[in-house]
């Protein structure tokens, strides 16, 4: 089994990070490295990752299951490589999140929650994103896709598609 | 034009970049508050500004200031709450994405002001792109001299860091902030002890939102005397308000507190009108969590005066006939909004925020999104609206944290001014089946004024 261990690079930052609040305290840098452990670990977070995060934060593996398990943007079981992330709630839905979430599903031909057989997309419903003056909207990764038409969408998807890259909140 | 005090300079090319955001004046407060002020006056000076909390609850930032305990020998902390997650509200998302130097101007006063060496933003997770802004601009500020060991040649020393969220709209109420600042789950903390006296790693702290660290730099600037002079009683100053729905011009305004509603909705300088030509049904004034109002009510007081935006005027009448100006986050809806679907989506995220913590919360909106789900989509009961109502006050007030007066108060409200049109989808099931039912016919509770 392939040993899991950050890039020399990623390890310089997490240490960086943890300088970054007071000696003991290390556990704060809980959040910011597990972020980046979804992004160098294939965009979700294995128990095997946990227990390694876990190891460098000194901490126990329960308390990084009960974080990883508790916030929405982590995942928890693998993810297309383009996860797509659909803000639904009040204001983008009165500027018609609705009609972008069932065109998402009738192009990717898949319901929400669920991965394309291609391994390419998972579409997923958010709740508010704070883009509501730019509605309806959708996340990939850090990028924000504001408002939105189905005409839109589908550049979207055909971009992704032909950069076949995995998305990161950290990119 | 009203008075700018927060986005003066917002569309100057290059504002983000410290040359040319100090060749505006940025800055200048740093200056004058280390050199020629003391943390007592800074405070005094805030206080008497009259500044409000900008993240929602409007409570005084001078006086939450002041109850930071400056007698103990621990560390201090000024926590920034940029986790702005309340449907509606998006203004602190442009502020830092613009304007990254006007809150690190505000930190280093504030910081000043409270004896804190530290400081934190904890931005939501989702606002990744902005967490590369603010991080570019502190690396700025640290090479110029204003953050760091001995700012401006002064004792003062200060050292600034962004953290990311991951999440979880619950982290934006503070003490779930600081469990999530400590590496935890977003659970709230029983109060007391306030932030002010155990916060950060049980620590005095103080945790204040983004808009309102952002205006000390101007307080400080023009002092609070002529900051006071703009806005109308206790509701001075300017607000950034996030304005979103069915306008013709969505998007973030700074207007000065005391401007009227129907001024905002219908002047080309802000909303620019209801689009499509349509006419007003309702507004959510002041983000998700606080009483809908219907058009007549939003634009008048029940007495009859024209309604302002102000924290006094809005909440007019209380939650009767009066709503809130809360975060600021303005939601307008046209004749064809249905508002038992708008508020479903709302208790849709109330349920999916709960931490789960306590239990009439936990349950609480789950059985209050269930029940509005069925009335939405055509299987609901008469008994179904009491039975909300009923629920939203046995949530309101049981709770740990605000959270869930934020998910009850939205349902008493629509019910309340609505319900002849949560009894039309009881009535009706096969029309409201089409989730744009709406659309199509729209529908005007009796009593209700649509204005044109």
């Amino acid at each position: 089994m392939e040993q899991i261990k950050f890039s020399e690079q990623t390890l310089a930052l997490v240490n960086r990070i943890i300088k970054r609040y007071p000696e003991g305290k290390q556990k704060s840098a809980l959040l910011p490295v597990l972020h980046l452990a979804q992004a160098e670990f294939n965009g979700w977070l294995s128990a095997p990752v946990m227990d390694y995060v876990a190891s460098l934060l000194s901490i126990k593996p329960v308390e990084v299951y009960e974080v990883a398990s508790f916030y929405s943007m982590y995942n928890l079981k693998p993810v297309g490589t383009c996860l797509i992330e659909v803000c639904q709630t009040g204001p983008c839905w009165l500027r018609g999140a609705d009609d972008i979430v069932e065109h998402l599903k009738n192009r990717l031909n898949i319901n929400v929650g669920e991965t394309t057989s291609d391994g390419m997309f998972t579409l997923k419903t958010v709740e508010c994103l704070g883009s509501c003056g730019t509605a309806p909207m959708l996340q990939i990764g850090a990028k924000y896709h504001e408002d939105l038409t189905n005409e839109k969408v589908d550049d979207i998807l055909e971009k992704m598609r032909s950069e076949n890259k995995r998305s990161s909140y950290m990119r | 034009m009203g008075k700018k005090f927060l986005l003066e300079h917002v569309n100057v090319p290059g504002i983000e970049t410290l040359p040319v955001y100090q060749s505006k004046g940025g800055y200048a407060s740093v200056e004058k508050a280390l050199k020629t002020m003391t943390p007592d006056q800074l405070i005094e000076e805030v206080k008497f500004s009259d500044l409000r909390g900008r993240g929602g609850a409007g409570f005084p930032t001078g006086l939450k200031w002041s109850f930071m305990d400056r007698k103990s020998d621990k560390p201090r902390y000024l926590v920034v709450n940029a986790d702005e997650s309340e449907p509606g509200t998006f203004k602190d998302r442009y502020l830092m994405e613009k304007l990254p130097h006007l809150l690190i101007e505000g930190m280093i006063v504030s910081c000043f002001a409270l004896g804190a060496k530290s400081g934190y933003i904890y931005i939501r997770g989702e606002y990744m792109y902005i967490v590369r802004i603010l991080e570019k601009a502190i690396d700025e500020a640290y090479q110029a001299g204003l953050l760091g060991k001995n700012i401006l040649g002064t004792d003062f020393s200060l050292d600034l860091y962004v953290h990311p969220g991951a999440g979880a709209y619950i982290c934006g109420e503070e003490t779930a902030l600081l469990e999530s600042l400590e590496g935890k789950r977003g659970n709230p903390r029983l109060k007391p002890p306030f932030p002010a006296i155990a916060g950060l790693y049980a620590c005095p702290t103080v945790v204040n939102n983004v808009e309102s660290i952002a205006a000390v730099p101007t307080i400080i600037n023009i002092t609070a005397d002529k900051y006071n002079d703009v806005g109308i009683g206790k509701s001075s100053g300017t607000k950034l308000i996030s304005a979103s729905g069915h306008i013709n011009k969505p998007g973030i305004y700074e207007i000065e507190l005391g401007l009227p509603v129907e001024e905002f909705i219908y002047s080309d300088e802000y909303c620019g009108g209801i689009w499509k030509g349509r006419k007003l049904k309702a507004v959510v004034a002041g983000g998700s969590s606080v009483p809908i109002l219907p058009a007549n009510l939003i634009l008048k007081t029940a007495k009859g005066e024209p309604r302002l935006m102000t924290y006094e005027s809005l909440a007019d009448g209380g939650f009767v006939s009066g709503t809130m100006l809360g975060s600021g986050g303005f939601i307008v809806m046209d004749e064809t909004a249905c508002i038992v679907r708008n508020l479903w989506t709302f208790a849709r995220f109330y349920h999916h925020e709960s931490c789960g913590q306590c239990s009439p919360c936990r349950e609480g909106t789950g059985w209050m999104e269930k029940v509005l789900h069925r009335i939405e989509h055509g299987h609901g009961h008469m008994e179904d609206i009491d039975l909300l109502v009923s629920v939203a006050k046995k949530i309101e007030g049981n709770t740990i944290c605000p959270l869930g007066d934020a998910a009850a108060w939205p349902v008493a409200s629509a019910i309340r001014h609505f319900r002849e049109e949560f009894e039309y989808h009881v009535k009706y099931p096969e029309k409201v089946k089409d989730p744009k039912h709406f659309e199509k016919e729209p529908f005007v509770s009796e009593g209700m004024l649509v204005n044109g």
